[in-house]
Formats: structure tokens, sequence, C-alpha cells
């Protein structure tokens, strides 16, 4: 096999490797998409406020239920369950929310979408402002490297820093320092790369507010001489984080880099119905990436509208993470290795050509 | 001085829609909004480059495709992230069920 790593990938978003995508054309690229009728995608993207609302509306009473059930049976064995599920609801399931309502396709009403973004994000510690610009990046070069903000493994994958992430740790020893150093008035070089100059006071600003609310807190629990207030705000950050990573994890990892086609580097898995409501439906994650004016409501419609075209979902977590790890582990060595997954028969086939990956470096 | 051009028939747009035109090296967006008037801009979004016709018309709202940009597609004006820098907009007049734009 002709896999070993001919130079290490440079992951920063202003060095080498972001200009040679830059210099080849990967940047800002032309993606592949599934040919859907336009009346068809036209339904599919209508907005609605009535399910984001709906699911707010449980969202909020399920963390401010969990949250009396915490400070109520807070120094018995019973706070445990109230602590699991508040702990997911603000520390996983605030990505989702993130993400929708960053798009702006979550609820047809702009504002609605963005006072559930600020809300998420403050819960998530992002830097609203900053993620906005990442995650548009991430869309536009969806793991480039070089180019995208959001490449959660890196290769050769560090395991040990991947198996840390499902604790919430390693994000919060990064988002509370770039919080901090951002309410300071210093954006990175990196930041900087992809928001735009009149955006970046906006960056700072938020950054500040943010950490007024955690000050807040941390006096508020000292006068109260109680953990509690930081065990509601801030720490589920850490002990709530791992549903996120276990479904996020899943979006891109294993798959080709430094290709235009999501079928290439994207991942679509069936999930629960819960884990579906924690994520709302970003379990169809091609399906996002080609399309992602579809609202998360309508993303199982156009799942069934397109799959012809698409790879064989996983049709479980526990089916993606096995189907993974064998390739994690080659990575370690052969850095270029990837997983290839199969097309159906009714699908384009992928174009190699069209793509700086070397196709023959894949395990199907 | 600019010419008036034919970009497509009244009833190749349906209401609160958009379609593609290009000419002369140049691509546009022909918007239908929901009180049937008609309305064209630069068919490119301004914060990268993805064709407006393939988003989302929403009153006088057209939603990029790629990012979710908005713009007011009878002004131009940018409605706030990811796009900073307002569409161009050209005059558009509606004759014998054809709609002429002004390049």
């Amino acid at each position: 096999m002709t896999t070993a790593a001919k130079t290490k990938r440079d992951y920063s978003l202003v060095g080498e490797s972001t200009r040679r995508a830059i210099e080849t054309g990967l940047a800002s690229a032309e993606w592949y998409h599934t040919d859907v009728p336009r009346k068809a995608m036209k339904e599919l993207m209508q907005r609605s406020d009535g399910p984001a609302i709906r699911d707010t509306i449980v969202w909020l009473a399920a963390i401010l239920g969990s949250a009396a059930g915490i400070v109520w049976f807070w120094g018995s064995w019973w706070v445990v369950p109230f602590l699991f599920v508040y702990g997911v609801l603000y520390g996983s399931s605030s990505d989702s929310r993130w993400h929708e309502c960053g798009h702006g396709t979550a609820f047809r009403t702009r504002w609605m979408n963005d006072v559930v973004y600020h809300i998420a994000s403050f819960m998530l510690m992002r830097n609203p402002v900053q993620w906005r610009w990442s995650h548009a990046r991430h869309h536009t070069d969806t793991i480039i490297v070089g180019r995208d903000a959001e490449i959660a493994v890196m290769r050769p994958p560090d395991l040990l820093k991947a198996a840390l992430a499902f604790t919430g740790i390693l994000d919060f020893r990064y988002s509370l320092p770039t919080l901090v150093r951002q309410a300071s008035g210093t954006l990175s070089e990196e930041e900087k790369s992809y928001i735009p100059e009149m955006e970046q006071r906006k960056a700072v600003i938020v950054a500040r507010w943010h950490m007024a609310v955690y000050v807040a807190t941390i006096a508020f629990a000292i006068a109260l001489g109680s953990w509690i207030p930081l065990v509601l705000v801030g720490l589920p950050r850490l002990y709530g984080t791992w549903h996120m990573v276990t479904t996020g994890l899943l979006q891109h990892i294993g798959l080709a880099d430094n290709v235009v086609d999501h079928r290439l580097n994207t991942r679509t898995v069936y999930m629960n119905p819960i884990s579906r409501f924690i994520y709302w439906n970003m379990n169809y994650h091609v399906e996002h990436h080609m399309f992602p004016m579809v609202p998360y409501h309508a993303l199982p419609r156009l799942h069934e509208l397109i799959k012809h075209d698409l790879p064989e979902p996983n049709p479980s977590m526990w089916h993606a993470y096995r189907e993974v790890w064998p390739v994690l582990l080659r990575q370690l060595k052969y850095e270029d290795f990837y997983l290839k997954r199969e097309l159906p028969p009714t699908a384009r086939p992928y174009r190699g050509e069209f793509h700086e990956v070397d196709i023959s470096a894949a395990a199907e | 001085m600019a010419d008036w051009v034919e970009a497509c028939a009244v009833n190749d747009v349906e209401e609160e829609d958009v379609i593609r035109f290009d000419h002369g090296g140049r691509t546009f967006a022909i918007y239908r909004s929901p009180d049937d008037e008609f309305f064209a801009t630069d068919g490119y979004c301004t914060h990268e480059k993805a064709h407006l016709a393939d988003g989302l018309v929403m009153d006088d709202i057209i939603e990029c495709p790629k990012h979710n940009g908005r713009f007011n597609y009878k002004t131009g004006a940018a409605k706030g992230a990811p796009v900073c820098v307002n569409l161009a907009t050209y005059p558009v007049k509606v004759e014998a069920g054809k709609v002429m734009i002004q390049v």
C-alpha cells in the first residue's frame, strides 16, 4: 500500500495547507450535489416556527425541571439522575440548538433563531460571533485541511485526546481561556482569518458579556457557600458534554479529507429518537451538508428523497464506531488512510480526479 | 447607457420564487414577490460564490443556499452575518409577458 504520509498535515488556518488549498482550488470549491427538483427542494426548505417552538418548550421545560430536581435533591444520591438529564440538555443538546439556529433554519422567525442561538452559545462557552463565522467556513471548506476550523479529529488521530473529549475537559480548557482572551480584546490570527474585520469588535463585546455572567455565577456561589450555581451554570459543559461528542464525532471521523463531495467526508447514522431529539436530526449529516437550507425537521424527508445517491447510512452509532475504529488505528501509522463508504448502484459515482485525495488510500 | 434585456417570461418564475438568468458572462437572479412584482439582483451571494437562485425566497428576503445569508432582494440590503456586503440590484419592467432587466 502506498499510503505512507507524504507530508504531515498542517491544520493551522494560516499555514502551508491553507496556501495549498487556495492554490489548488480546494478552498471555496464547487461541491457535488445530488440532483433534487426545484419544486421538491422548495418544499423541503420551507420554514415554520411550529416544530421548533414545540421542541424548545419541551427543551426549556426539561432544563428547568431537572435544574429544580438538582436544587431539591442536592446532598442526596437522588440528585444523580437529575444531573444526568440536566447535564445532557445543557452540555449536549445546546450544540444542536446552536447549530440549527446559527443556520437560521430552526425557526422561520429570525429573532427566535437569534435568541436560542445566543442562549445555546453561552451554554457551550462558544463566542457566538466567532463560531458563526467558523461554521460558515466549515460549510464552505468541509474537512479541507488548512481551511476548516472545525475538524474534530485531525490526522494522525490523537486517541487520548479523542477519549478525553467525552469528558469535556479539553473543550473546557480551550473554551474558557479563549473567552477570557477574547474578553480582554485579543483575537488570534486564526480567528481573524475567518471573522471579517467589521465583526471582530462584536466578538470581543459578546465575550465580555459571557465572562460577566460567569463572574456573577462564581460570586453567587461564594455568597451562598454552595456549589449549586456552578453545577447549574458552567460545569455542565464538563459533565454533560458526552452525548454531543458521541454523536458529533461521527459526523466526519475516519472519512476522507480534502475532497469536494460530502458523500466522501461526511456520515449519516440512524439514531434512536431520544438522541435525535437531543441532536435535532443532525444524524442526517450528509444531507445537512449538501443542503444546509433544509430545516432539521425536514431532514428525514430529504434523506428519503436522496438516499439512492448516498452511501448506506450506518444503522447505529455502535455500528459506526465499530466501523471507524480500525481506520483510526491504521491512521496512526498511515495518516492518508481513510474510510471510503460504498455507494449503492443507483448513485452517481465518486469522481476521484476532482479531489486531491489518493483514492487508493481508502478502506471500503 | 445600460441596456434592457429580456430575462425570462413572466410565467417562468413562480410567486415567491427566484430563477437564474445568465447574460454577457454574468449571472443574475430574477425574483417574483408574493405580491406579484418582479425584481433582479446579482446572481451570486456577496459572501461566497453561491447561486442565489438555488436559495429560498421568503416574503422580501432571499436566503443563500450555502450559508443561509439573507438579503432583501428588493433593496439588496444584507440582513446580517454571514453576509455583510449588499447585493447589487437592477431595474426591472414587464412588457408583453416578458421580464426585462436593465444591465
